[in-house]
Order: structure tokens, then sequence, then C-alpha cells
């Protein structure tokens, strides 16, 4: 039996370096179970590829005789994969939460030095990694397939993949806490709360054919200023700074009460001794 | 090598009220650095509770928690890193193999050299034969031994063990326990340890703090709890504060 100085044993790393080395091992952690297996790996990209097919072909169906399609024929394969992002994004944030209390691992984690804002770090890293492995493969598959490039929309691509990746981590962060305070009896929160955001997000439509109140609903939701972005482009050629800007400022807002209600959900699980108890 | 005689862990008063279920009612104690002790009682008497919230992980409704001089509520994360914890209510991620698992709690920790600090563990922990395996697809003993080796990765100064050789057979259980009185012996380390196996309590710890219903009915070292309560061995004493039928066998005052 052999003991070393602590001081020789570990990192003497503090602040920012000790706290990118525990989100790198929480990234690890998550790596380590994506990339090793390959059904994993094929069921995040399967639901964006599927849904983005059908899109195609119905794109295919209605373009004759549809002036918008005809003018812009990306209109709905573009809107089906920036809505994956999203999807993705929020995804990519619950389910990291979830496999650790799939795995009894929670209690592991915040008997840890790992800071509560350390673990929302490593459940957006591995966000962005999910989002990426999902719409990348749908992105192939569409140029595959139909000769779509998503990245025909140029820089606003890029401002639209930020906004939409930000509001999935504000919504995914949300639906953590709820899971954290419910359980996983909740789980199915996970995959079903961005659906709530969808017919107000104007994915596939103007958020002006939505009745009045709808529309005032919409207007609270970055996701709608990105869609209604994505369609100036495609149909104008226009990219309007003014829908990004306000979707940024609304996901910081967004962002903020995601964590907050996270952090009132560990909060309220280590008042009510739940953390070392968490799993299925 | 002299012992150090500060205490590692004082708890004051401390309690923790659930809505309807006071759980813990105003236990205090305090572990001198460097010595083992066990927390016992019989099941719902407060052991794993206390536990928690000596690990952060559970709020008290009242008192104080200092570890290593630090106030446990409010800087938690100045004693996490030198503190450790195995505890059956938790688990690791079950398709990470066992180097996998070790090496991410590793970079949590900050060790400098994971791969030597976890072939080490493994060495001392016969593990080298695992390594490369699921950690879901080992055996219950199995497991317990790689949550023992994470415990240890980073060498901690104050290890709490939540039934630490529940699941082992007697031969891997008892290498175990030498183990752990090695690993004190060389480090320095404070223990405090939740068990129902007696033999063990009376292997390993100094002291022993008796819990019945949320409060701490006696505590001594076993040899003198055993004199006290004209027991042969801490099994016999463990049922009687567990049943309450110490108050026949104690001098009033002992009874609190």
């Amino acid at each position: 039996m052999k003991t070393v100085a602590r001081g020789d044993l570990l990192h003497r790393q503090t602040g920012a370096m000790a706290s990118l080395r525990r989100v790198r091992a929480l990234i690890l952690r998550h790596a380590y179970l994506l990339l090793k297996s390959w059904p994993r790996l094929v069921s995040m990209m399967y639901y964006p590829t599927v849904t983005m097919v059908l899109w195609g072909f119905v794109t295919i169906y209605l373009r004759p005789g549809n002036s918008v399609l005809q003018s812009a024929p990306g209109f709905f394969l573009g809107a089906v994969l920036l809505w994956d992002v999203l999807f993705r994004g929020q995804l990519g944030v619950s389910l990291t939460f979830i496999e650790e209390m799939y795995a009894r691992n929670v209690g592991n984690l915040f008997v840890s030095p790992l800071r509560l804002y350390e673990l929302i770090a490593g459940q957006l890293a591995m966000s962005i990694l999910r989002t990426l492995i999902g719409v990348g493969g749908a992105c192939f598959f569409a140029w595959l397939l139909f000769r779509y490039s998503i990245f025909s929309l140029g820089f606003p691509l890029l401002a639209f993949f930020v906004n939409l990746l930000m509001f999935g981590w504000a919504i995914g962060l949300a639906v953590s806490a709820l899971i954290l305070r419910w359980g996983l009896g909740a789980e199915e929160l996970a995959w079903a709360a961005i659906f709530l955001f969808a017919p107000v997000s104007g994915v596939y439509y103007p958020i002006a054919v939505l009745p009045h109140v709808m529309q005032t609903i919409a207007w609270t939701l970055p996701s709608a200023y990105v869609f209604e972005g994505m369609r100036g482009v495609l149909l104008d050629g226009r990219f309007d700074w003014s829908l990004w800007q306000t979707a940024f400022v609304l996901n910081f807002v967004y962002i903020g009460v995601g964590a907050a209600l996270f952090r009132w959900a560990v909060g309220y699980a280590r008042n009510r001794g739940l953390l070392l108890q968490m799993g299925e | 090598m002299l012992k150090p005689v500060a205490p590692a862990i004082v708890v004051r008063d401390l309690r923790k009220r659930y809505v309807d279920v006071e759980a813990v009612r105003g236990v205090s104690f305090s572990v001198t650095a460097g010595t083992t002790t066990a927390l016992l009682g019989g099941n719902g008497a407060g052991k794993t509770t206390t536990l928690s919230m000596l690990l952060g992980v559970l709020t008290p409704t009242a008192g104080t928690i200092h570890v290593l001089g630090e106030d446990m509520t409010r800087h938690r994360y100045r004693v996490l890193p030198r503190l450790n914890f195995t505890s059956p209510y938790v688990d690791m991620p079950k398709r990470l193999t066992v180097r996998e698992n070790l090496r991410v709690f590793a970079d949590l920790y900050g060790l400098r050299t994971p791969a030597a600090r976890i072939a080490e563990l493994a060495q001392e922990f016969e593990l080298a034969d695992f390594l490369r395996r699921p950690y879901g697809e080992l055996s219950a003993g199995q497991r317990t031994r790689v949550s023992l080796a994470k415990a240890l990765l980073n060498q901690p100064e104050v290890l709490l063990l939540d039934e630490p050789t529940a699941s082992l057979d007697p031969d891997v259980g008892d290498r175990m326990r030498s183990y752990l009185e090695q690993y004190q012996r060389a480090s320095g380390c404070t223990m405090l340890l939740a068990s129902h196996n007696m033999g063990e309590v009376e292997r390993l710890c100094d002291d022993v703090i008796m819990l019945r219903a949320g409060t701490v009915v006696d505590q001594g070292a076993p040899r003198a709890l055993l004199e006290r309560y004209g027991r042969d061995n801490m099994e016999e004493v463990f049922l009687d504060v567990a049943r309450g039928t110490a108050r026949d066998r104690l001098p009033v005052e002992i009874e609190r």
C-alpha cells in the first residue's frame, strides 16, 4: 500500500482550467457511451433523416403547381432540417441528464467536485455533438437524395443554427428540471415538450397565418423569428438582422429561465434527498 | 507517526425533517482525524440520512456540519475534492468499461496521472481482469470493488462508506477490510461508515455512534460498549439498541 502527497496526485489547477477539465470529463463520459455504440449513432440520425425524406418527396409532389416551391425548392427541406436543430439541441441537453439518472450516477456526480454550472456546460456541449451527428446525417442524405444542400443558405445558416440550438438548450434545461423534480416518470417530456412549440414556431408557414392570439404567443419565441428569417432568405434572398437579434436576446432570457428552473430543481432534490436515490 | 487528534468531522444539533417525518433529531458527534467511526442503527435510524447530509447531497433542516474545518452547507466545494464515498444507492454507467468509468472520475477529481492511478488501484483491488469489461456485466461483488476503487481515486482525507462490503463474499469482504485498514494506516484518512456487519464494525472502528429513531443513543469504543452493555459481541449490543431493550441493562444516565 503506497500513498503519495496529494500535490503529486492531483492537479493544482483552480478556476476556469479546473472547470474545463471537469466539463471535459463529462463529455468524455458521454462520448464513450455514444461513439462505441453504432445503434445509438444510427438512431440519432434516423428520425431527422426519415422526416427529411418525407418532406423531400412532398416537395417533389407539390413543386410543379406551387410558385413558392418553384422559387425556393428547399422551403420544406430547410425548415425540417432547422427544426431538427431545435429538437436535437433540446434532446441533447435532456437525454444527457436522463442518461445519468438511468445509470444511477447522479449521486456520484453531485458528491464529486463537479459544480452545477459545469454539469450544465457538459450538457450543452453534448447537445452540440448530438445535434451535429443527428442533423449532419440528415443533411448528408438531403444532398444525396434530393441534391439539396442546407449550406446553400450561406452565413445565415450559422446564425439560425446558433439561435435554434440556444432555444433548444433552454427547453432542455427546463425539461431536465421537471424530470429531476418528478423523476423518470416525466421522461416522456424529453421527447414531447418540443412539439408544444411547433405550431407557434411557424416552421412550415408564416406566423401571419396563425390566429391573432397564437401570433402573440409566437412572437415571444425565438424559433418564430428564426423561421421567419429563414423564409426571408429563401424567398427574398434577404437576411433580416433584426429578426436574428430579437431571437438572440430572447434566447438569453429563456436560457436564464431554464437554468434557474434546473437550479431550483436541484435544490428541491437536495432538500428531499432525491439525489442519491435517483434512478430507474 | 503521531496520530492527529483534531476532529475531521464535527456535527452539531443536526436535524432533518421531511414533510411529516423527522428523520434526524438533533444529532451531534465528532470524528477524530485519522480514526474510523461507525454509525450503527436499525433500518430508519437515520444513518443514511446523516451520511447524505455529510456528503452535501441532502440539505439539513437545522444544525451545522464541518468537515476538515469547512462548513459543508456553505463551502462544500472546498471539501469535496478531499472527500469520497461509496453507497449502495448509487451506481456507475453500466455500458462504460471499468477503465472508462474510473478514467471519467479520475478527471473529475483532477488526477495528474489517471492511467497510473487506475493501474495501481486495479492491482490493489484485483480489478485488472475486469478493466475492459462493461461495468454492467460485473457481479455485485465486483461492482462493489470498483466502487471502492473509485472512492479511493483521489486518495481522500475523509471517506464516507455506506455498507461498504454489503454484497461481497466473506473472502473478498475480508480483503477489502484489510485494504481499508492499510489505506488508513498509510494515509491517515478519516473514515465514517454505516454498516450492518458487526464483525466489520468491531474490526475496523475506533468509535461507534449508536442511532435510534434519528437520535444518538450511545457512543463509545466497541470494547467500551461491550462492557457497558454486558454483551459478548457488537451484534448483541446492536440488538439491545435497535430494539430499545438496553434500558434494563444500563445505568439510567447512559440512556439519554
